[in-house]
């Protein structure tokens, strides 16, 4: 089986903090991580790996930093990886970037796509569906489980709000995951000893067929008109009160707002 | 002249940070409490290659750095000490002493088992007459044809009742001195070799350290480490080496109490603030975390000259000194600026500091250390 694992770098977000002052993010001296998805999506390429064999390309899309993550992908026990970086993809959005690696998975030999749900900074859990829309693949996205089935299908479970679906999915498809599901291994140290000693993969845009209009900014028809942190709430009270006393509280804090 | 991390070792550090704060500190307050050896993380660190990280591929290592070795001590016992010293002893005192004096039989028969963790190693120098002086060996090794005969007592020996492979000195010729003492490697389970008594000790609880009692111990000819006679030079090359390893735990066990001391003192108030905001505090943590980072340069200096075949054994024996002393100091002080809440169980410095004191003691005294330094200081 060979496995495709879309890897993204981000900020982490849970490291990122605010200004007190301006109320701005201070992305300054952020670290910069795999995509916590994205990692429980490798994780999960790497256990069908250990149950029924399996070849696990990596692949992403962005700058040379990113080539960090990839090294990381190595160490858990990914066998390619492929850095797709170009300045011709620069200012893509979501339909931009599915639209490249898609192109970059059209020139490899796969039997499943695995991308994360969503990623930290961006948010818009998109791309995994567009790329499969743009390839033709069957999709099961919020992905909590899959195994091999004997007859060569894929048997998932998909996490719904309040009940899971199994589903069991023929021939070539893509998934999107969730962290929580696939708590991801560790690197393993002699995986750490040869990360650096191994190839990264770099690919520009000639190394996929493209159509120019729908890569980078011209082929992002989505336009950011404004961004702003939003403002923080003040933070609330707790009041450990009997339940009349508590109505009372209510009642005279939105008269004194004015809101009744 | 480079100080920064390699990519390498930034891969690493980002690995055993998070196996250390997710598998080992939860596990910290409880393995000092009840006193328990914890086999379920060095099972853990096994498969991830933490137990053989030095040692070459070829002997199924992960042919990793000392610097490296050294970075997973300090992480590792910045959470649990006891958790710093296994992989310390098990790495420093065993299996390099196989791996720089073992015949290539040794090194492919013993090697590749303790480097997977599957087998724990152990050392035996110390004896209840012989400490600091530790040419004063009592155990005897006797030529009996095709197998050595042991009779002795080891005493303090770390691993020991989890051990599977220990190196043993022993004096194959009392006449020649410290020429006549012998490195022998010892099997758990080999006939006449028993495990005494364990210590009840003051810090590194979970740390399992007791007596080797060998009465007419059998082992086979071939366990001979190194050449006879040259027992007392491996034992002593053999701690050079593992003093960075204490001095790295050293260090680690500092480090963690900074950590905790920086969050305490700015979450807990006194007369109005934070007790950080009071200058005492912030002096004393500048010095404090000063000698922390000069440590640490000790320590990679001493790992980076071992790494590139350089003489080590003063900048090991710096290493240790100082950062021991400097782990004492600051867990320390770490409980003072806790206040009272420092003297109970419900914090970790407690813990951290009775855990330092034995980085003054073990593989060599920091009197020890300073004899070493002296040693070369004065040679002519
Ligand atoms: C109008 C617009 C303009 C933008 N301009 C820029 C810009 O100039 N520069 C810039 O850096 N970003 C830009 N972005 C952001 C960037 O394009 C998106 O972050 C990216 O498309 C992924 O979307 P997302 O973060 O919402 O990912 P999601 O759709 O939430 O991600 C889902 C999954 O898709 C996969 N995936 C997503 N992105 C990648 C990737 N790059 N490589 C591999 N796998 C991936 C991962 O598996 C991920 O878990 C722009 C976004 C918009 C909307
Ligand atoms: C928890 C623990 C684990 C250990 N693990 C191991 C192990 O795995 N393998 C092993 O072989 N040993 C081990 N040891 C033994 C340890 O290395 C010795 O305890 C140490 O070397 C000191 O020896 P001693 O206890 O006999 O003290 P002594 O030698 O009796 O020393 C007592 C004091 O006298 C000082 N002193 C002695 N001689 C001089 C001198 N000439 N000048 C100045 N001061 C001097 C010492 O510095 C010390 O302060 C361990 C000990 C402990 C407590």
């Amino acid at each position: 089986m060979n496995i495709i694992v879309c890897i993204k770098q981000v900020p982490d977000t849970t490291e990122i903090k605010i200004d007190p002052v301006k109320g701005t993010l201070i992305r300054e001296g952020v670290p910069s991580i795999m995509n916590p998805d994205d990692k429980g999506g490798l994780e999960l390429a790497l256990r069908l790996k250990d149950q029924f064999g399996a070849n696990v390309t990596v692949v992403s899309m962005g700058p040379p930093q990113a080539d960090v993550i990839m090294r990381e992908a190595f160490a858990m026990g990914a066998d390619r990886a492929i850095l797709l970086s170009d300045r011709k993809f620069a200012g893509s959005d979501t339909l931009a970037t599915s639209y490249a690696i898609a192109g970059l998975c059209r020139t490899l030999d796969y039997d499943l796509i695995i991308a994360g749900r969503q990623a930290i900074d961006g948010d818009t859990a998109q791309v995994g569906p567009e790329m499969a829309e743009h390839l033709g693949l069957p999709q099961v996205t919020y992905v909590c489980d899959a195994k091999l089935l004997p007859n060569g299908n894929l048997q998932v479970h998909k996490e719904n709000e309040d009940s899971v679906q199994v589903l069991e999915v023929e021939g070539k498809c893509l998934l999107t995951v969730l962290a929580s599901a696939f708590e991801p291994r560790y690197m393993t140290v002699s995986g750490i000893v040869e990360a650096y000693n191994r190839e990264v993969e770099v690919w520009g845009a000639d190394k996929i067929d493209y159509d120019e209009t729908k890569l980078g900014l011209s082929g992002s028809p989505t336009k950011v008109f404004q961004s702003f942190p939003k403002a923080m709430k003040a933070p609330g009270e707790v009041h450990e009160v009997s339940e009349e006393e508590a109505v009372e509280l209510i009642v005279n804090k939105l008269k004194e707002k004015h809101i009744i | 002249m480079d100080f920064s991390y390699s990519k390498t070792e930034q891969l690493f550090l980002q690995m055993i940070r998070s196996f250390a704060e997710n598998e080992v500190k939860p596990l910290a307050a409880e393995v000092d409490d009840q006193e328990r050896f914890p086999v379920e993380t060095v099972e853990k660190m096994g498969k991830l290659g933490i137990m053989g990280i030095p040692i070459p591929k070829q002997y199924g290592g992960q042919g990793g750095t000392v610097q490296m070795y050294i970075m997973a001590v300090e992480e590792l016992s910045r959470v649990c000490a006891t958790t710093g010293v296994i992989v310390s002893a098990h790495t420093s005192l065993c299996m390099a002493p196989i791996l720089e004096n073992g015949t290539e039989e040794q090194k492919m028969k013993y090697l590749p088992k303790l480097a997977s963790g599957e087998w724990i190693g152990a050392f035996g120098l110390t004896e209840p007459n012989a400490g600091t002086d530790a040419a004063m060996q009592q155990t005897t090794a006797v030529d009996a044809g095709d197998k050595w005969i042991l009779n002795g007592t080891k005493i303090f020996i770390t691993n020991a009742s989890y051990a599977n492979v220990f190196i043993v000195m022993a004096m194959t010729d009392k006449s020649k001195g410290t020429k006549g003492i012998s490195a022998f490697i010892v099997e758990k389970g080999m006939p006449g070799f028993s495990i005494g008594k364990k210590e009840l000790k003051m810090g590194i609880r979970g740390s399992a350290t007791c007596e080797l009692i060998f009465e007419n111990c059998e082992v086979p000819k071939e366990n001979l480490l190194g050449p006879l006679g040259k027992g007392f030079t491996i034992a002593m090359k053999t701690l050079d080496g593992g003093r960075i390893g204490i001095a790295s735990q050293a260090l680690g066990i500092a480090q963690g109490a900074m950590d905790e001391t920086v969050k305490y003192t700015k979450e807990r108030k006194q007369f109005g603030k934070a007790i950080a905001q009071f200058q005492n505090t912030q002096f004393q943590m500048a010095d404090l975390k000063t000698k922390v980072e000069a440590a640490r340069l000790l320590v990679r200096s001493a790992a980076w000259k071992k790494d590139m075949g350089l003489p080590y054994s003063a900048d090991a024996a710096m290493a240790k000194l100082f950062a021991a002393e400097t782990a004492m100091e600051v867990t320390t002080k770490a409980v003072q600026f806790h206040g009272g809440y420092g003297y109970t169980r419900e914090y970790p410095v407690e813990r951290m500091m009775r855990d330092a004191k034995i980085t003054e003691i073990y593989e060599g005294t920091s009197e020890v250390q300073r004899m070493v330094i002296a040693g070369q200081l004065f040679k002519k």
